[in-house]
């Protein structure tokens, strides 16, 4: 067993991919210099693509309409059924169809800033000139945005942004721009051009001469292990937030691809950034598998509080007026209820610390609607959120009208993931990350729809340029095969863990250890980190790991349908992944968006970032397991919008 | 609580099947029907057991993944996914039997778990616009009507679960064929392909061995979508209207 | 063309419901003829004999009772074959049940299986009783049709076949007419309640029509 909090600092690394010249004008002049495959030979090119959510389905699917051969993996028994399925509410688009002063550098500008300057600004420009395609693109599909009288597509407001970019249907904008991908791509399935393989996970990648070449996969049905090979590989894998064991991501949902990846030389950036949600249905007990995200927009209305006194266990109704503690009113005079994601959650987490936490546990806050509906009345209150409380009545069988909804923060999306260049290529040739999977394009910090538009830019538009630039310069690569030595030792060793895991026979199951991991990080690596919190943290995960390979249990064969084996090698990769980030936030000892280390703060007890020391991206290179990774700093040039300190009190 | 759970075992798609009986014990009513199963399932692992397969992922009523029938109805006495069906919708001591999506069709995987793949291969066969990437308009050139747009999102909802297929007599695929069909056919920008999306999805959906419609309605009952059984009238009209145009030509 | 709607389970579905409306047509007016029968013996039979001479001169005699009679059995054999095909198909397409069983589940489907081979075998029957006289009760005779109702009505079997079958063409029209509406298409959310309000009139009347010959000759307004 080993264990480190320190580690060692490697070359810097830099994006040498965005041409230089006005930040506006470089993506068409790196599409103008990518060089291009002729049509005739794209048939022969093969170019692998795991995950089918937004990113991974619309890739896919582009790929394969330029006439390149895919093959494309989803775990799920459809592709349909990714995780980005679950997105609520809306995708950003600097269309300015409302005429309020958005723009493509409004939408720059203010992503940029969200993402508490962490973010490369070549990166978020093209996101933000590309989101206007990206909406055509999904009306041209038959996406069933929400429209007005008119016939025109209708917009809102989200996220505290000053402009209605956000376009949206109804609470599902995720699941309807994720069918439009997934249409696109069974057209291409159908048109014989992408070869899909459900129920298949990626278990390693195949790097053969420095480049990537291939996955290994299992076929979950029968238990077989397969290699695939190919002339690029496309990670589109999703993030990481089930790390923390309960998070709003899908069960299923896992690191392994990009972890993986990792361990064959592909450097992770900033693990350490991951977005906790203010506004979620709290556990109710041990039992909890899952937590479900609620629209933040109910803080427009709601308010938030917990009793004054601690360990009062009254009902909220028989807690009188002058007894009760509107923490964020009272903290944020300006901003209260809505101030930003970050500054909600910590504040949450502070009251509960305190023992003032209410429901089950004391893990919760009231967010009150007593207020909103003797102001606005019960209907006006019902045509606003009558969907939000309609969920958290199914869910917590408490009817929100009457008594004050509980809420609390929970691990919603990561930030951090495979540092990739301007094409989104990772520092392995030939692996491109797209969607949650790659660090790119949110900093520190992600704006709220900014996901879906983030996965489809990548999928539609940047990736399918940027691969062909890569097939373009590496017209003939080896044929690799079956018989590669490289392929044998990769699939020997993956067949290996799988045994290994079978064969250990312990006393605890996957989830147990899956939920000790969980609970760890949300309480050391969570909304609030401290310097003594993380080398805590550090110290007990190679237990816990050394005690994973001891006694875990996994029943069956790995012949067969194994749901607990998926599960124990999911563990396998996040007990390893935890490390990573803690020891990224360890090192991170500023106070950056979702990243809050209790040392760095102002005197108001604010997030305080520190540009002198930490403005860069950290990508982190694997040396081992249980050994001290290789720092490799990628420094933040801002040329456009220039970093300022945030103050919402 | 305390439930007797019995359960639909099958090692795989060639072995037979049967019901097996469970007890759990201290299931509390918040839990959700799918967390009551992890209860079951980590018990069993400790026991040395083979844990219940069954298929789940969002646990938010989104993915279409869970895939339960419940005391004989799909997806469970509430009109919701399994994953939002919870435990305070049974009484202490039920008995309660859990069995997997039955058709055809759906051949069995593994205990509760069954190929939905059929679904997958009607979308393939027309489930969608030709709209390759970089050839759409400005999204302002065709306005759509608010009614049409609504009307498309309401068919749109559907998650593909498959519940309407497991509650329907003939084991049917009709509602989640006029679900598509409809969602893009009203659309203008569904125009185009609207007459062999339905004939080729119909096609594709007899060819997947689904049963015929009988309008028993069970179908929309067990949507946790809500999509309505006119939805299947809708298809039909397309179906006839594109038949007598193909005929024409 | 053809060929798609006969493979096609839709195709199929609307067969039924074309053919299904032809029968509908034809047992209205077959019911308001019935009807006749409470006007005595005179004005009964000559509806029977004018029947055999409709559409005299331009037809010869019997012509249009043989067309009407070609178009039904085609349609009864359209509708049969397709419901025979269309069962097989759903019952391979569920082959296993489940175990935990519903009462409610495929009521309406049953009632249309069920009441459709009663109907068949009625027809067969109701054939035979009084167009041929092959089986029937009393002294059969050609061109008393008023007599040999009388005659048929006035044995209990007869009575109780009869009445089982008319109480099964109600079911049958009641899901019958609505269901084909939706098959054909003209069904809508807006509709919906006018059909379903004309599909249980029209069983109903139909029913009360028909049962209304039995009940009138067991009660001895007709005899």
């Amino acid at each position: 067993m080993t264990s480190y909090t320190a580690y060692t600092t490697g070359e810097p690394v830099a994006d040498t991919k965005a041409p230089a010249g006005p930040v506006h004008e470089r993506w068409d002049k790196r599409r103008f210099e990518a060089g291009l495959v002729n049509p005739a030979n794209r048939r022969g090119k093969t170019v692998i693509v795991v995950g089918t959510g937004l990113a991974g389905g619309s890739a896919g699917a582009t790929l394969a309409e330029q006439g390149y051969r895919v093959v494309q993996f989803c775990y799920q028994d459809s592709p349909r059924r990714a995780h980005s399925i679950a997105a609520q509410g809306g995708i950003n688009a600097a269309k300015n169809y409302r005429n309020d002063g958005d723009s493509v550098h409004r939408l720059f500008y203010d992503t940029v800033k969200g993402g508490d300057f962490r973010s490369r600004e070549s990166n978020v420009h093209r996101l933000a000139q590309i989101s206007v395609e990206i909406i055509d693109q999904c009306v041209a599909q038959g996406v069933p945005f929400a429209r007005e009288y008119g016939g025109l597509l209708d917009t809102r407001s989200f996220g505290g942004v000053q402009v209605s970019r956000t376009f949206y249907a109804r609470g599902q904008t995720g699941q309807q721009l994720l069918l439009g991908a997934y249409q696109a791509l069974s057209r291409q399935i159908a048109a014989g051009n992408v070869e899909m393989h459900p129920r298949t996970e990626m278990l390693d990648l195949i790097v053969v001469d420095g480049r990537a070449r291939g996955i290994v996969a299992r076929d979950l049905i029968t238990g077989r292990i397969d290699t695939y090979f190919a002339d690029a590989v496309v990670l589109a894998s999703g993030g990481y937030g089930n790390v923390f064991y309960l998070s709003t991501n899908a069960m299923n949902s896992n690191a392994t691809a990009i972890w993986r990846a990792h361990r064959r030389g592909a450097y992770f950036a900033n693990p350490c950034f991951t977005q906790i949600h203010p506004t979620c249905i709290p556990r109710t007990g041990d039992h909890q598998s899952k937590l479900t995200l609620m629209s933040e927009s109910l803080r427009n209305d709601g308010r938030i509080w917990v009793p004054k006194a601690k360990g009062d266990t009254r009902p909220a109704d028989r807690i009188p007026e002058d007894e009760r503690d509107y923490y964020l009113e009272r903290i944020y005079p300006s901003f209260g209820n809505l101030v930003p994601r970050d500054i909600a959650s910590r504040a949450a987490k502070n009251v509960c610390d305190e023992g003032r936490g209410v429901g089950p546990g004391g893990q919760g806050v009231y967010l009150d609607f007593a207020d909103a509906i003797k102001r606005m009345g019960r209907e006006a209150v019902e045509a606003k959120y009558g969907n939000l409380f309609d969920m958290y009545q199914r869910i917590t069988d408490e009817d929100p009208y009457r008594v004050p909804m509980r809420i609390y923060p929970a691990v919603h999306y990561t930030m951090g993931g495979l540092w990739v260049d301007y094409d989104l290529q990772t520092t392995i040739p030939g692996l491109f990350a797209i969607g949650e999977a790659n660090f790119s394009d949110h900093g520190a910090n992600r704006l709220g729809a900014s996901a879906l538009m983030q996965g489809l830019a990548d999928g539609y538009f940047v990736l399918p340029a940027t691969v062909n630039d890569y097939l373009a310069r590496n017209p003939h690569q080896d044929e690799v095969t079956g018989e590669h030595p490289v392929v044998q030792e990769v699939l020997a060793e993956t067949e290996d863990r799988l045994n290994l895991l079978l064969a250990v026979d312990g006393d605890r199951t996957p989830d147990s250890f899956h939920r000790e991991l969980g609970e760890l990080m949300w309480e050391f690596c969570g909304m609030a980190r401290t310097d003594s919190g993380l080398r805590k943290a550090l110290e007990r995960i190679p237990q816990i790991r050394e005690e994973f390979w001891r006694r875990i249990k996994v029943p069956g064969t790995g012949e067969e349908f194994n749901q607990s084996l998926e599960k124990a090698n999911r563990v396998v990769d996040y007990l390893e992944l935890a490390e990573l980030m803690c020891l990224d936030a360890l090192h991170r000892s500023e106070s950056c968006g979702g990243h809050f280390r209790e040392e760095s703060q102002t005197p108001d007890g604010e997030a305080a970032r520190r540009d002198d020391a930490f403005s860069y991206a950290a990508a982190w290179e694997f040396t081992d397991t249980g050994e001290a990774p290789v720092l490799h700093r990628e420094d933040l040039v801002f040329e456009y919008v220039h970093p300022t300190q945030r103050s919402y009190a | 609580m305390k439930l007797n759970l019995r359960v639909w075992r099958q090692k795989n798609a060639d072995a037979d099947g049967a019901m097996s009986t469970y007890e759990v014990d201290g299931i509390s009513p918040d839990m959700s029907f799918l967390e009551m199963l992890d209860t079951l399932n980590e018990e069993l692992i400790l026991k040395g057991e083979d844990p219940v397969a069954f298929d789940h992922d969002c646990r938010e009523g989104i993915c279409g993944a869970c895939s339960l029938v419940i005391n004989g109805d799909a997806h469970g006495p509430e009109r919701t996914t399994t994953c939002q069906l919870h435990m305070r919708s049974f009484e202490d001591g039920d008995t309660i039997d859990v069995e997997p999506w039955r058709a055809s069709a759906f051949p069995v995987v593994k205990d509760l778990v069954v190929d939905r793949s059929a679904f997958d291969r009607i979308i393939q066969a027309g489930g969608y616009i030709t709209a390759p990437t970089g050839s759409a308009p400005e999204a302002h050139a065709t306005p759509v009507p608010k009614p049409d747009a609504d009307l498309a999102f309401e068919h749109a909802e559907c998650i593909g679960c498959g519940a309407c297929v497991a509650a329907c007599p003939n084991g049917a695929a009709m509602l989640f064929t006029s679900a598509k069909v409809n969602h893009l056919n009203v659309l203008p920008q569904g125009a185009p392909e609207r007459e062999t999306r339905v004939l080729d999805m119909v096609a594709q959906m007899d060819e997947e061995g689904f049963g015929g419609c009988t309008l028993a309605g069970e179908c929309a009952t067990a949507c946790p979508k809500g999509i309505p059984l006119t939805s299947i009238t809708g298809m039909n009209r397309e179906w006839l209207r594109a038949t007598r145009r193909a005929g024409k030509r | 063309m053809a060929r798609t709607v006969w493979d096609s389970t839709v195709g199929k579905k609307t067969v039924m419901a074309v053919s299904g409306i032809v029968m509908l047509l034809y047992l209205v007016a077959h019911m308001i003829g019935n009807l006749k029968i409470f006007f005595g013996a005179g004005e009964f039979n000559h509806y029977a004999h004018w029947l055999r001479t409709v559409g005299e001169p331009f037809m010869h005699e019997e012509w249009t009772l043989w067309i009407v009679r070609v178009v039904l059995v085609v349609a009864v054999i359209a509708h049969a074959v397709s419901a025979y095909q269309l069962s097989r198909r759903d019952l391979r397409a569920r082959p296993d049940k489940y175990v935990h069983k519903k009462a409610r589940t495929s009521y309406a489907t049953r009632t249309m299986r069920w009441g459709g081979v009663i109907l068949a075998l009625f027809i067969v029957w109701h054939l035979l009783d009084l167009t041929t006289g092959t089986v029937h009760s009393g002294g059969f005779e050609t061109g008393k049709p008023y007599q040999n109702v009388v005659d048929t009505f006035s044995t209990w079997y007869g009575n109780v076949i009869y009445i089982v079958a008319m109480l099964a063409v109600g079911l049958h029209i009641r899901h019958g007419f609505w269901s084909a509406a939706q098959t054909l298409g003209v069904g809508s959310r807006t509709r919906d309640r006018a059909l379903k309000t004309i599909a249980h009139a029209l069983a109903l009347l139909l029913t009360a029509g028909f049962l209304a010959v039995p009940v009138g000759v067991m009660t001895g307004v007709v005899s």
